[in-house]
C-alpha cells in the first residue's frame, strides 16, 4: 500500500487528535474501589434501654460528634447492646427502627393539655403539668374514694382513676410506683408492655 | 477505612488481574430458615444501617412487606404456604437478598469498569458511582436480586454491610436477629454450624434437611439451612441448581472479544479505504451515459 505525502499527514493528524482527546480526560478513568466509610468511626456511644415493651432490651445509641463545644450532637444510629443480658445485641423490628422514632416529627417531647371544649393542644410546663395532675387526682379521689362497702367491709379503693407507667423503669422505680399507686387505692394499674 | 486494592478479587469489565498475594478470611452469612419467625427485624436493621427508606406500600393480603426487593429494600422476608405432605400445611419463611456468589453472574455481565467488585472475603459489592444503569446485572443474576433505582437509574442490592465487615463487625441484619436464625462468621465456621443444625433437624423428623450452598455459582457467601433441602423451590422459588445464564457466559466469554475485534478491524479498514481510495464519486459523464 502506497501512502502519499498528503495521506501521511492526514493519518498523523487523526492519531494525534485521538490521543489528545484521551489525554484530556475523555477516556474512561480507572475507578477506585472503596467501601462506604464506616459511619460510627468517631461517634459517641451511649447506653440506654428500649422504650417499647417490658422486655427492656439494651441499646447503644450513636451520636454524631465528640461532644466538642461547637459541635451539635444528634443521634445517627441505634443498635442492640451486646453486653446487655436481656437481648445480647439483638432487637425486634420496632427496636431496630428506633432511629426514626427518635426523629419522628410527631414525637411527644413536653407536656401538652387539651382543655375541655377545644381541639387545640397547648404546651404547658412540667411544673404546671404536675400541679394540674395532682389537683385533678385529689379532686377525683376526694369525691370517689370508697373506704367501706355498703355492708361495712373496709376496702379503701379508688376505682375512677387508672395509672399507666413506663416499661423501661428499673426495679427500684417500679417498686416505688407500685407503692404510690396502691397507697392511693388505685386498682387499675399497668406498665405499658402492650402499648 | 477503605479496603485496599490487594483485597479485591475481581472488578467488573476489567481484564487486568487483581493482586492476590494476601489470604483474607472468607466470610459467610448463614440463614437458618427453621429458626426464623419472620419478625423482619433484619429488614428494619438493614434500612436503618444503610440509610434507605422504601415507600410505604399497600397490604396485598400476605405477610410479604414490602412485596418485592427494590433499590430501597435490600432484604425482604418471603412467606410461602405450602403443603409438603397432604393435609400438612407448612409456613416457610425465607429471608431473600443477595447471595454473594463466589462466581457472581452480575459481575460477569457488568460492562461498567469497577461498578461491581468482589472482595477476597467473598463480599460482592456494587459501586453505584461507576454504574451506568444498563441492568445487565439483573440479567446475570441467577437469584433475581439487583434492582435499578427509579431515582438515579443505578443498581442497588445488599452489600453484606461491607462497611461493617471491613472494620470487623457483623452485618446489621445478623446483629438484630432475635431468634439467632441469622449467624455470621467465617465460611468454614458457618458450614460447621449448619451441619450441627442439620443433625438436630434430622432428629426432629426433617429427614431432608440440608445446607443450601449451590455449587453452580461456585458456592455462596449467604447460605441457608433448609428443612426441605431436596426441594428448595418450596421457599418462594429458590432455584434448585442456579447457574449464570448461558447468554451471559457466551457473550462475555467468546462473542464479545470476537465482536470487538471485528468492529475494530472494520473501522481500521474503513479508515484506510477512505484515505487511499476516498469516497465513491460518480462522474458526470458516466451519469449522463446511464440516462
Amino acid at each position: 500500500m502506497k501512502v502519499t505525502r498528503r495521506q501521511f499527514f492526514k493519518i498523523c493528524t487523526a492519531s494525534l487528535g485521538g490521543s489528545s482527546l484521551a489525554l484530556m480526560g475523555y477516556a474512561p478513568t480507572e475507578a477506585l474501589a472503596e467501601i462506604r466509610n464506616f459511619k460510627l468511626e468517631r461517634t459517641t456511644e451511649t447506653r440506654n434501654t428500649c422504650p417499647y415493651c417490658s422486655v427492656g432490651c439494651g441499646l447503644l445509641m450513636y451520636s454524631m460528634g465528640d461532644k466538642a463545644k461547637n459541635a451539635k450532637s444528634t443521634i445517627i444510629h441505634i443498635e442492640g447492646d451486646p453486653d446487655h443480658p436481656v437481648n445480647r445485641g439483638t432487637l425486634c423490628p420496632k427496636g431496630a427502627g428506633l432511629l426514626d422514632f427518635v426523629h419522628s416529627p410527631s414525637r411527644l417531647k413536653y407536656p401538652e393539655v387539651r382543655e375541655a371544649g377545644t381541639s387545640e393542644w397547648k404546651r404547658i410546663s412540667w411544673d404546671d403539668a404536675f400541679t394540674r395532675i395532682a389537683k385533678l387526682m385529689k379532686a377525683d379521689r376526694d369525691s370517689n374514694f370508697v373506704a367501706k362497702t355498703a355492708d361495712g367491709l373496709t376496702v379503701n379503693r379508688w376505682l375512677s382513676t387508672g395509672f399507666l407507667a413506663a416499661s423501661a423503669s428499673s426495679n427500684e422505680s417500679g417498686y416505688l410506683t407500685q407503692k404510690i399507686v396502691r397507697n392511693l387505692g388505685i386498682l387499675a394499674f399497668d406498665n405499658q408492655a402492650r402499648v | 477505612m477503605a479496603l485496599q486494592s490487594l483485597d479485591i478479587l475481581r472488578r467488573s469489565a476489567t481484564t487486568t488481574p487483581s493482586p492476590g498475594v494476601r489470604q483474607t478470611t472468607e466470610v459467610a452469612k448463614l440463614i437458618d430458615v427453621s429458626k426464623c419467625i419472620g419478625c423482619k427485624a433484619c429488614q428494619s436493621a438493614c434500612m436503618e444501617w444503610n440509610d434507605i427508606r422504601d415507600e410505604i406500600g399497600s397490604n396485598a393480603g400476605i405477610y410479604d412487606n414490602p412485596r418485592d426487593l427494590s433499590a430501597d429494600s435490600w432484604t425482604v422476608m418471603r412467606f410461602s404456604e405450602v403443603e409438603v405432605e397432604k393435609d400438612k400445611l407448612e409456613w416457610l419463611i425465607r429471608k431473600d437478598g443477595c447471595m454473594h456468589c463466589a462466581d457472581p453472574g452480575c459481575l460477569k455481565a457488568c460492562p461498567a469498569p469497577g461498578a461491581i467488585i468482589q472482595y477476597s472475603n467473598g463480599i460482592v459489592d456494587f459501586h453505584e458511582e461507576n454504574c451506568i444503569g444498563c441492568g445487565y446485572c439483573i440479567a446475570g443474576c441467577p437469584f433475581n436480586v439487583p434492582r435499578i433505582s427509579k431515582k438515579d437509574n443505578k443498581a442497588y442490592k445488599c452489600t453484606l454491610c461491607s462497611d461493617r465487615v471491613g472494620v470487623g463487625m457483623e452485618p446489621a441484619c445478623i446483629k438484630s436477629c432475635p431468634t439467632g436464625a441469622l449467624v455470621f462468621g467465617t465460611k468454614e465456621d458457618m458450614i460447621q454450624h449448619a451441619e450441627e443444625r442439620i443433625v438436630d433437624l434430622k432428629e426432629r423428623g426433617f429427614s431432608n434437611a440440608g445446607l443450601y450452598d449451590p455449587q453452580g455459582v461456585g458456592g455462596t457467601h449467604v447460605m441457608y439451612v433448609l428443612h426441605h433441602a431436596d426441594q428448595p423451590e418450596l421457599y418462594h422459588g429458590l432455584p434448585k441448581d442456579p447457574s449464570i445464564s448461558p447468554m451471559v457466559t457466551l457473550w462475555k466469554g467468546i462473542t464479545k472479544p470476537l465482536m470487538s475485534l471485528g468492529i475494530g478491524l472494520g473501522v481500521l479498514v474503513g479508515f484506510f479505504h477512505y484515505i487511499k481510495v476516498g469516497p465513491n464519486e460518480v462522474e458526470e459523464e458516466s451519469e449522463s451515459e446511464q440516462q
